[in-house]
């Protein structure tokens, strides 16, 4: 631990800064259909993080070049707002987001049934609004929530959440200081479905053994946020239910 | 049950009308055959989208609530020329794929381009009510205009919904949308890709509009078809 504007201690008393326990997440709120002209969008608040996704299509590609044969083209863009951090970030492009919109979009793809839609792409658009630690993976539970929303075809959900260690203790769901001064951040990305990981990835000093709990640390925490995503999905649809299978296509009589 | 000398138990997990979400769980065994937007994995059959389960005996359904139009064979639609070229034309018909409508396909007559002009027939921007005849494995998809109904839609209205909202605004047989012609008096053609063209009195046409937008929004609900009485009658 230490340098410029370092807390003397991330853990006090047997608890962390913000007084949560080692294996605590922090209050999260998913809102389906945040993005009013997105074919399916969400929004996520994980404690003070707050994201944004808004997912457009399948629909043709552009450039057309990237179009692929067999499967869809995913696309995905994660950018942070000039306001997201107390320093004010460049708008634009940067060498951070162009490597987390890669990693988001390879944990990401194995969920999605890209060989159904061929010759198309989907858009995933990323917008973090506000960051605490743990953008990447709070867009992850955000993006696949809203891949679902826009009714494309997928195997399973995502979820991911980032742990690690701080004052020697490890930690479940890191917020900023221990984020900026602990030994070692770990984000972790699962299908809870069958728990196999699609992201993993580790910045910082641990060992072996620390490594094997973190990662059942996590995937038992994703099981948690998978529960809130399945709910957020399932408040918005459940009152479109009565009557939507009322007729078989193509019944209508011309005039 | 007794299968292949080992015994099974048939589980069903969900039941009729419930809204599912990707990846969850809706049966075990091989008793169980998937439909729709439901997919098989080993032993266990599981929903591929944001859906309503429907179980009609032994087949497990599931039909989506949300998504963009993917073309099939025999759908009608509606699509809006985007290209002339030398033997066809190129439609929109508001999937993620272009669609070619061939000049032998476009009528029933044949075409003499030495003496037509191919925009005499269809010209950009024109709708047309089509219907799919092929789809390759490319995503080529091919439609035809040759008979009736199908044809050049003349001056009308043409409003968009979401194409899974499309059984709801036709009904039983046809029932709501018949109930909205006989009020209105308009002509309705509506596309399975969620195009609605609607020609009529300009009154009644924006009455149309309006009672179809709200039976896109409030498709959940029942006793629709009274709702659309009482509003086409200028209650």
């Amino acid at each position: 631990m230490g340098g410029i504007g370092a807390p003397e201690h991330l853990i006090v008393n047997g608890k962390r800064l913000d007084g949560r326990k080692f294996d605590e997440l922090r209050p999260i709120k998913i809102k389906v259909g945040a993005v009013p002209n997105a074919d399916g969008s969400a929004s996520i608040e994980q404690g003070e993080t707050k994201i944004t996704v808004g997912v457009y299509g399948p629909r043709e590609v552009f450039p057309r070049h990237m179009a692929k044969a067999d499967r869809a083209h995913l696309n995905v863009i994660y950018d942070m707002a000039a306001f997201s951090t107390p320093e004010r970030a460049r708008p634009g492009p940067s060498r951070r987001s162009t490597e987390i919109s890669k990693v988001i979009a390879d944990s990401l793809a194995p969920a999605i049934f890209l060989e159904k839609y061929p010759k198309t792409a989907i858009d995933v658009y990323i917008e973090v609004t506000n960051a605490n630690a743990g953008t990447r993976a709070a867009a992850i539970c955000a993006a696949s929530v809203a891949i679902a929303d826009a009714g494309i075809e997928m195997r399973d959900l995502v979820t991911s959440v980032a742990s690690g260690k701080a004052d020697g203790e490890l930690v479940l769901d890191l917020f900023q200081p221990e984020d900026n001064f602990g030994e070692a951040d770990m984000p972790l990305a699962i299908m809870p479905r069958t728990n196999e990981i699609t992201l993993l990835q580790m910045d910082g000093d641990l060992n072996r053994d620390e490594i094997k709990k973190l990662v059942e640390m996590s995937i038992k925490a994703c099981q948690k946020i998978y529960g809130i995503q399945k709910l957020a999905l399932k408040e918005k649809y459940e009152t479109e239910k009565v009557g939507i299978e009322e007729s078989e296509p193509a019944a209508q009589g011309g005039k | 049950m007794k299968r292949g000398g080992y015994i099974m138990a048939d589980k069903l997990f969900v039941k009729d009308h419930d809204v599912v979400v990707p990846g969850e769980e809706l049966a075990e065994g091989l008793d169980y055959l998937p439909a729709g937007k439901a997919f098989r994995d080993g032993e266990k059959i599981f929903a591929a989208t944001i859906g309503l389960v429907s179980v009609k005996g032994h087949v497990l359904k599931v039909i989506p609530l949300a998504g963009k139009y993917m073309p099939r064979r025999g759908d009608v639609v509606i699509a809006k020329v985007t290209g002339i070229g030398h033997s066809g034309w190129t439609l929109d018909i508001n999937s993620p794929y272009m669609a070619d409508l061939n000049i032998g396909e476009a009528s029933s007559e044949y075409i003499d381009t030495n003496r037509h002009e191919m925009s005499e027939y269809f010209d950009i921007d024109d709708y047309v009510l089509c219907e799919v005849i092929t789809i390759s494995d490319a995503k080529f998809v091919k439609l035809t205009a040759k008979f009736r109904p199908y044809r050049r839609l003349s001056p009308g209205n043409i409003i968009e919904v979401s194409p899974t909202k499309i059984p709801r605004i036709i009904g039983k047989q046809g029932s709501m949308i018949n109930t909205i012609k006989d009020y209105s008096k308009c002509e309705i053609s509506v596309g399975q890709n969620g195009w609605i063209w609607i020609s009529g009195e300009p009154e009644q046409q924006a009455r149309v509009a309006r009672v179809i937008k709200m039976i896109e929004k409030e498709a959940h609900k029942q006793g629709l078809t009274d709702r659309v009485k009482n509003m086409m009658e200028g209650k």
